[in-house]
């Protein structure tokens, strides 16, 4: 059964609609409209630098935010019986089965100033507080959105520890806080690497959290690339170019990741 | 569990359900505000059903769901079965390419398909980005995860079944069919239903390659940016019913089957 004669569909088809794709926006970012070359589109997105850093930033603080909050249910969950870590785990990834535009729409009933979350400050004599439209809602829905993306794959290394090992550190006196960093913590770090990556790399490319809850003033870069492809700033070359660019420093991220993983990166858990 | 743990579950919890218990009760909401309640009613749903778009949108969505999967399913088996024949970097090279979607951000997939797309439909003239566009967009993005869940079946799998096959007369087509396509059902199914449900999901990749064609996930947003629109909670409300009780007919399933398996 050894013919790669199999593989030709796919690879043609992969050619025809990934590499050929991914070509076009090299050359795009590389073109003027007239398809002359020119590097006017990258220095142009050199003005932008302001975006990339927000995008950047928030996309940070919001992984961050998710690893600190997710690790320790993550850890709680792989703790239980079995049938209990079934149950949470399909807690986990219940709401992830509702569309994401569903989910960012129901922070926008919560976070606005009429919103419910107002209504309840002002009801208990609190004052209202202005929320949505600003970074810490986008902050907000990226974590919202990407937590289960940190919890799952965290998780599933974390129950698939060998327990001899751990019983082994506590055999040779290691106390729980011991045990818990020098032992457990060390071995969930490529879950932990996967987790980074699957909330960071669609937290910093969103461009829908950013226009429902960041209002207009708080443009990420994918709301410049759809403003250069879908909007009223139709430009094609200039988007390719902040496309280029994103992917560029997604892969650069990406492979300084990988140096602290060791080889084997299963997307771990995504389904069912 | 101790207290601290069991207060911060049910914190976390709380989190992630809190809208979503939101948007359930507000769908019952009489007023057509999003935040004030004015009683107990069902008009939204009513509207939900007469929406003749979100009806069209649902079609499509499943009719590019259902082609897409399938078709992301056949190429991505045989292509497991054709990339486990190349070995050292020409492997290597191959497994990167196809991993290359899942990695990159979707917005960047999405436009370099829009770029695609529209050089063809100018190229060809009359064509315009739709259906077609939309069915080709969704095989692509749900290739890789088909190959990667065949392809751990088919290393796990014993060669030596194949061959033993053959020894005992099964030509190489019949070989295939008795003996490695059981073996590796279940990275097959599992592809099948990844690839079904991300492409009733997505949203990013159909916005830049949808042309005018409504899926569900781009109707809901068109619906998100009119700001007041009750409706949005009726339709969530209804996904998410569906999908509980998708997941509730599957979880019974298995632990029947667990339950059957026991009693053999």
């Amino acid at each position: 059964m050894k013919s790669k004669t199999a593989s030709y569909p796919y690879l043609i088809w992969t050619t025809l609609f990934i590499v050929v794709p991914m070509a076009m926006v090299v050359f795009f970012a590389f073109t003027d409209q007239s398809g002359a070359f020119t590097l006017q589109n990258l220095s142009t997105v050199g003005r932008y630098s302001n975006v990339f850093v927000r995008s950047i930033w928030l996309g940070a603080i919001a992984t961050a935010i998710s690893l600190v909050l997710g690790y320790p249910l993550a850890y709680t969950i792989a703790q239980g019986t079995e049938r209990r870590q079934n149950v949470m785990i399909m807690l986990v990834m219940l709401p992830m089965w509702m569309n994401f535009l569903l989910r960012t729409y129901a922070w926008m009933t919560l976070l606005e100033d009429n919103g419910l979350l107002n209504n309840a400050l002002a009801a208990i004599g609190l004052g209202r507080i202005h929320m949505i439209n600003t970074q810490g809602a986008v902050v907000l829905g990226m974590i919202y959105n990407y937590i289960p993306y940190m919890i799952l794959p965290i998780y599933s290394v974390l129950t698939k520890i060998d327990q001899s090992i751990i019983e082994a550190a506590q055999d040779l006196g290691a106390d729980q806080k011991r045990v818990f960093l020098r032992v457990v913590f060390p071995m969930s770090i490529p879950g932990v690497i996967s987790g980074i990556t699957m909330v960071f790399v669609p937290a910093v490319s969103t461009f829908i959290i950013s226009k429902m809850l960041g209002g207009g003033g708080n443009l990420l870069i994918g709301d410049l690339i759809d403003m250069q492809f879908l909007g009223s700033a139709y430009n094609p070359n200039l988007g390719s170019a902040i496309s280029l660019v994103l992917m560029v420093l997604i892969l650069i991220c990406m492979g300084i990741m990988n140096q602290f993983d060791d080889g084997e990166n299963e997307k771990g858990g995504l389904m069912i | 569990m101790k207290i601290a743990s069991k207060v911060y579950t049910a914190f976390l919890f709380l989190f992630l359900y809190a809208p979503i218990v939101v948007l359930v009760v507000f769908s019952f909401n009489a007023s057509s505000t999003r935040t004030m309640w004015g009683g107990f009613s069902m008009r939204w749903y009513e509207k939900l059903v007469q929406d003749q778009m979100l009806l069209l949108a649902l079609r499509n969505t499943l009719l590019i769901a259902v082609i897409s999967a399938a078709l992301a399913t056949a190429l991505g088996t045989v292509a497991a079965i054709g990339i486990n024949a190349y070995k050292g970097i020409a492997r290597k090279m191959i497994m990167n390419v196809t991993k290359f979607p899942m990695v990159n951000p979707e917005i960047v997939t999405g436009v370099s398909m829009m770029l695609l797309f529209v050089f063809a439909t100018r190229l060809f003239g009359d064509s315009s980005l739709g259906m077609g566009s939309l069915i080709i967009a969704h095989t692509t993005f749900c290739l890789p995860y088909v190959v990667l869940s065949v392809m751990p079946k088919l290393n796990q799998m014993d060669s030596h079944l194949y061959e033993a096959a053959q020894d005992l007369g099964c030509p190489p087509v019949c070989a295939f069919f008795k003996v490695v396509f059981p073996e590796i059902m279940p990275g097959i199914v599992t592809g099948l239903i990844m690839a079904f449900t991300l492409s009733i999901d997505d949203f990013v990749i159909s916005y830049f390659t949808s042309g005018t064609t409504q899926t569900l996930p781009i109707y809901i947003y068109s619906m998100t940016r009119k700001r007041i629109s009750p409706e949005i909670n009726a339709l969530s409300t209804v996904l998410f019913g569906v999908i509980l009780l998708l997941l509730l007919v599957i979880n019974l399933r298995k632990t029947k089957d667990k339950k059957a398996e026991v009693e053999k």
